[in-house]
């Protein structure tokens, strides 16, 4: 399997803080990943370096044979590289189908054919019934879903997807989690999340990476990850043991 | 043509086509004093359709509009003036200069990420530093002001713009006409999408691929340019120009009140605004002369009670509520 995404040694500082320490991982085409750890260990600070926010202090992101660090948000996702934010950002004024006409728009010529993607992904993502509503209407679950679809209408080789879970109930996230396998499955779309619950986690990545102040404390398999001790001291918490 | 019809409502179209025939017969029904009122009132849905494009369409708060008429203003002027180059070929250079301006000021304010409250301050420092530099640039006349030849005209002279008010009359509802239809093809089109993205949350339109700097640009550009022929007309239609008069914020405030009122990112607010405001103010005034209340600075203090009330029950502008009453919007949840 090749490397889709490429992270080598990516270290970030601000000021005194490092935030991402050395940081090395490869993502596999088609692959699902997951990056976890505790609040303010870097996950986000490590995604915005791979969205284009942040320009990385040291090491190298190679993505799809091509060095895309210090590359602007809109031509990381020109790329082929669609996130989403932690904290939703629909456009509120928009209609829910307007929301992902403009992400259609970027491999599309026309209105008419924007549009007619934008349909297809609003229907994978339960969201075609509700394409006339503005975004600022919506329920959070559905909002956090519109995030998706307008993302994954770029178009996308890579999905980052920063806390998608968060705020969902488990049934939301259950259905969340299965859109997304049904994604992965179905187009070979290569996911890599950031992720707190660890239901989700467990449910649909093949590798996680866990962070601890910015460094990489274990990479594997989800059982295998889960049990290192190491990563139950830092962040499942000492009661996960017993 | 077909495409431009796209999603707009049977009755909506009706509705603009009734607006149009009347506007098209009003000057065999109106007076020279209505006719002047008709015309005042389209120049500011040109120019507040111009406006529109900047911070309806694409979220970026412009209060020095007056630059750009200013400007346009000034150069078809000279132009004419000095040259005797005609208003047409006049209007080139003032679309130019107008753009290029637009360019600087677009440029400066969003390659170095200024942008809200700040970007509206930076836009009144160039129309105040315009003023300021007009009044001691005395090639058009300095603070006296530029004034163009003026006769008493049997015809009109389209090729000049010299003539009776009814001609200016038709040339305001043309240019009225003409961007209305390119406002409503823009924003249906790829760039009014990216627009509406970045006004609603810019790195969120970032994060889709979309080049903000280059569409702000676009922005800019087209509102400047689009300002400016508003200038070229003021200057040919008053026949006068006084930088403190024309590049004064008062005249900015003017521009962007219209959209306001009418509702700011709609195609048809900044008609209805413009209809209302000019038809307010000059009510007003017959108003409070036929009730014999004539002290000093009532008017302004009704026409600015009205604009308060205006705002505080329809906060969203006229135009939206309007739209529903006369059903050609379904309300969304």
């Amino acid at each position: 399997m090749t490397a889709l995404l490429s992270i080598d040694g990516v270290s970030k500082r601000f000021r005194g803080l490092l935030a991402v320490d050395n940081a090395s991982f490869r993502v596999t085409q088609g692959s699902i990943f997951a990056v976890i750890g505790p609040n303010g260990a870097g996950k986000t600070t490590l995604f915005n370096i791979i969205a284009g926010v942040l320009t990385p202090d040291q090491g190298s992101i190679i993505f799809a044979d091509q060095r895309v660090d210090g590359l602007r948000p809109d031509e990381i996702c020109r790329r082929g590289i669609g996130r989403t934010f932690q904290l939703v950002r629909p456009f509120p004024a928009l209609s829910v189908e307007d929301n992902v006409i403009v992400g259609a728009m970027l491999h599309r010529p026309d209105l008419t054919a924007a549009r007619a993607h934008a349909h297809e992904v609003l229907r994978r993502l339960d969201l075609f019934g509700k394409r006339d509503q503005l975004a600022a209407g919506l329920t959070l679950p559905d909002r956090k879903r519109l995030e998706v679809a307008r993302a994954l209408a770029t178009d996308p080789k890579l999905l980052l997807l920063d806390e998608v879970m968060a705020g969902l109930r488990p049934a939301e996230t259950d259905r969340m989690v299965a859109i997304l396998t049904t994604l992965n499955r179905e187009s070979g779309l290569t996911i890599l999340l950031i992720e707190h619950v660890m239901r989700a986690v467990m449910a649909l990545a093949e590798r996680v990476l866990v962070l601890h102040h910015g460094a990489a404390i274990a990479e594997g398999s989800p059982d295998a990850v889960v049990r290192e001790p190491a990563v139950v001291e830092s962040y499942l918490g000492a009661e996960a043991v017993d | 043509m077909t495409r431009l019809l796209d999603g707009v409502p049977r009755r909506g179209l009706a509705w603009l086509a009734a607006l149009l025939a009347a506007l098209l017969a009003a000057p065999w029904l109106a007076n020279d004093y209505l006719l002047t009122v008709l015309i005042i009132i389209l120049y500011f849905a040109y120019t507040g359709q111009a406006w529109n494009i900047m911070f309806g369409f694409a979220g970026q708060l412009s209060l020095g509009h007056a630059i750009y008429v200013g400007l346009g203003g000034y150069t078809a002027a000279a132009l004419y003036f000095h040259f005797g180059i005609g208003p047409w070929i006049g209007l080139v250079a003032a679309v130019a200069v107008g753009a290029a301006c637009g360019a600087i000021i677009g440029f400066l304010a969003f390659r170095f990420g200024v942008g809200g409250v700040y970007f509206a301050i930076l836009t009144i420092a160039f129309a105040e530093f315009a003023r300021i530099g007009f009044d001691h640039f005395t090639w058009v006349g300095g603070s006296g002001g530029l004034f163009l030849p003026v006769a008493n005209y049997s015809q009109s002279d389209i090729w000049n713009l010299r003539g009776k008010p009814i001609m200016f009359y038709y040339v305001i509802l043309v240019l009225t006409v003409a961007a209305f239809v390119l406002c409503h093809a823009l924003l249906r089109s790829r760039v009014g999408y990216y627009w509406q993205a970045i006004r609603e949350d810019e790195a969120a339109a970032r994060a889709l691929g979309i080049d903000t700097f280059r569409y702000k640009m676009y922005a800019v550009l087209i509102s400047a340019g689009m300002t400016s022929v508003a200038g070229v007309f003021f200057a040919f239609y008053y026949n006068n120009l006084f930088p403190e008069q024309v590049f004064s914020i008062a005249r900015s405030i003017e521009i962007i009140l219209g959209p306001i009122i009418g509702g700011a990112g709609t195609l048809v607010g900044p008609i209805v605004g413009a209809f209302l405001l000019t038809g307010l103010a000059e009510t007003m005034w017959e108003l409070l002369r036929a009730i014999g209340l004539d002290a000093p600075g009532t008017r302004q203090v009704f026409y600015g009670l009205v604009l308060l009330a205006i705002i505080i029950v329809q906060p969203a502008g006229v135009w939206p509520w309007l739209a529903r009453l006369i059903g050609l919007e379904k309300p969304r949840s």
